[in-house]
Formats: structure tokens, sequence, C-alpha cells
């Protein structure tokens, strides 16, 4: 119990990937279900920081901060079609959205 | 390093509470406030891993213009302020099942294959000018020269269309 091992960190990182699933099936608000989704790159990023730190190569933290320069294209296009969304149909409820239903 | 571990698992516990206040709590301006929680507890988590540039960049990006984009669209979306029962599913167990799955699932293969394999005592990579800045910056503008740029590509295009798409005279 001395040192800190890889596992804590990667088992921290399963429970929020696990948390953001759940969100992501869960939620009915589309931005909720967008938070849902960084919940679930952020685990991702915990894992690459820590197989970085593991290794001793620095990859890990270079993607990681790719990431999240991904990360952010993502939340700019998600809330300009959540609002384009909400302009059309005054509501961001996911089951409103549902004009391609087969 | 027992200091580490107490700092480790205190994270920990917040984050995982944070994290189910996101996806379970009605209010959506609460939600976002924990998710803020949830994000400075992995720039903690990554300044344990000695990764502090990523962890500045996490504090400045995410805490800084992800979470107060969420707050606009929040705002701009009217998602009622305030309690709204219609937040979550009829058949919100499923992902709950789906969820629980997937934890046991990833939770056995990673104490399986890492078992207890401990992080190595000096963490910190400082190749380049003794500091982690400068090592990240090397080897991004170095050997990951190319997804960079690509990376810096998708960014613009990303924003600009977010701004065609979100505009109101089209």
């Amino acid at each position: 119990m001395d040192d800190l091992m890889l596992n804590q960190f990667l088992l921290l990182g399963a429970v929020l990937f696990c948390i953001g699933v759940y969100g992501v099936i869960a939620r009915k608000n589309t931005v909720l279900v967008l938070m849902s989704i960084e919940l679930i790159l952020n685990a991702v990023n915990i894992n690459l920081i820590a197989f970085g730190a593991m290794n001793g190569d620095i990859a890990g933290a270079v993607f990681a901060l790719f990431v999240i320069a991904v990360a952010a294209a993502e939340v700019g296009v998600g809330l300009a079609m959540v609002l384009i969304i909400y302009r059309n149909r005054s509501s961001v409820d996911l089951d409103d959205v549902d004009s391609m239903r087969g | 390093m027992v200091a580490q571990n107490i700092f480790f698992y205190v994270i920990a516990a917040v984050m995982v509470a944070a994290a189910v206040v996101v996806v379970t709590n009605r209010n959506v301006v609460r939600a976002a406030l924990a998710l803020i929680v949830v994000f400075a507890g992995v720039a903690a988590q990554y300044i344990l891993l000695a990764a502090e540039f990523v962890a500045t960049t996490q504090v400045l990006v995410y805490i800084g213009a992800i979470m107060v984009l969420m707050l606009f669209g929040i705002m701009l979306t009217r998602a009622r302020i305030g309690q709204d029962p219609e937040m979550t599913n009829e058949r919100w167990w499923v992902g709950l099942i789906t969820a629980l799955l997937l934890a046991g699932v990833m939770g056995y293969a990673l104490i399986d294959h890492f078992g207890s394999d401990p992080l190595p005592e000096d963490r910190r990579l400082v190749a380049v000018g003794g500091s982690n800045t400068a090592t990240v910056s090397d080897a991004i503008f170095s050997q990951y020269l190319i997804p960079f740029e690509v990376i810096s590509v998708l960014l613009l295009s990303a924003l600009v269309g977010a701004i065609v798409i979100a505009r109101k005279d089209r």
C-alpha cells in the first residue's frame, strides 16, 4: 500500500467511464448527454496519462492533449446542433427528435 | 508515498460522487457544477501522475472554456433552470445494467492483467530542459508534428462549422 499503483488510476478511469455510459443512455436532455460524453473523454485521458507515467513515455501526455482539443471541437459543434434543434423544435428532449425513426 | 495514496483516494471518492451527481441530478445547472468538480479532480490526478502541463491545460480548457460553453448551452436552450422530473428516461435501468456489466468486465480485465503493478517512483518526464512542459512541446513539435497540424485544422473547421450551423440568417 506504500506505492501508487497503476491499477488505481485505471480502475478510477473505468468507473468514470461507466458512469458516463450510464448518463449517455439514461439522460433525456441533450446538454446532459453532452456532459456525460465529456465524462467518458476524461476517463480515457486518465488512462493515457497513467500509461504514460507507467512506461516513462511522453506520448501519453501528447495524446491526452489531442483528446482535449478534439473534445473542445466536439462541444462546439454539439452545442451548435443543440441550439438549432431547440430553435426548430422548441425542445431539447431527445425523445422529441424522432423524425428519422423507421 | 502514503500521503499520495491518501490524496488519491480522497480525490477519487469526491470525483466519483460528483460524477454520480452529474448523471442523476434533476437540476441541469447543478449537474454542470458537479461536472466542474469532476474536471478539477481529474486535473489533481494528473498532478499525482506528474503531468503538470496536461493538468494546467485541463483547468484552462475544460473548466475555463468547455464548462462556460455548457452553461451557455443550458441558458440558451432554457432547459428549465430548476427541478424537472423529466430529465431521465423511463427505461433508465437499461443504462444501469449496461454500465454495471461494463464495469464488471473492465474491472475484471484490469485486475486480472495489471494486478498490483506499481508506478515507477520517479514519474516526472523531464527529458528536455528539465521541465515537463518543455518535454511535451518538444515531442509535439518533432515526433507528433503532423497529428498536431491535423488537430489544428480539425479545430478550425469545427469552429467554423459550429458558427455556420448556429447562424440565424440562413
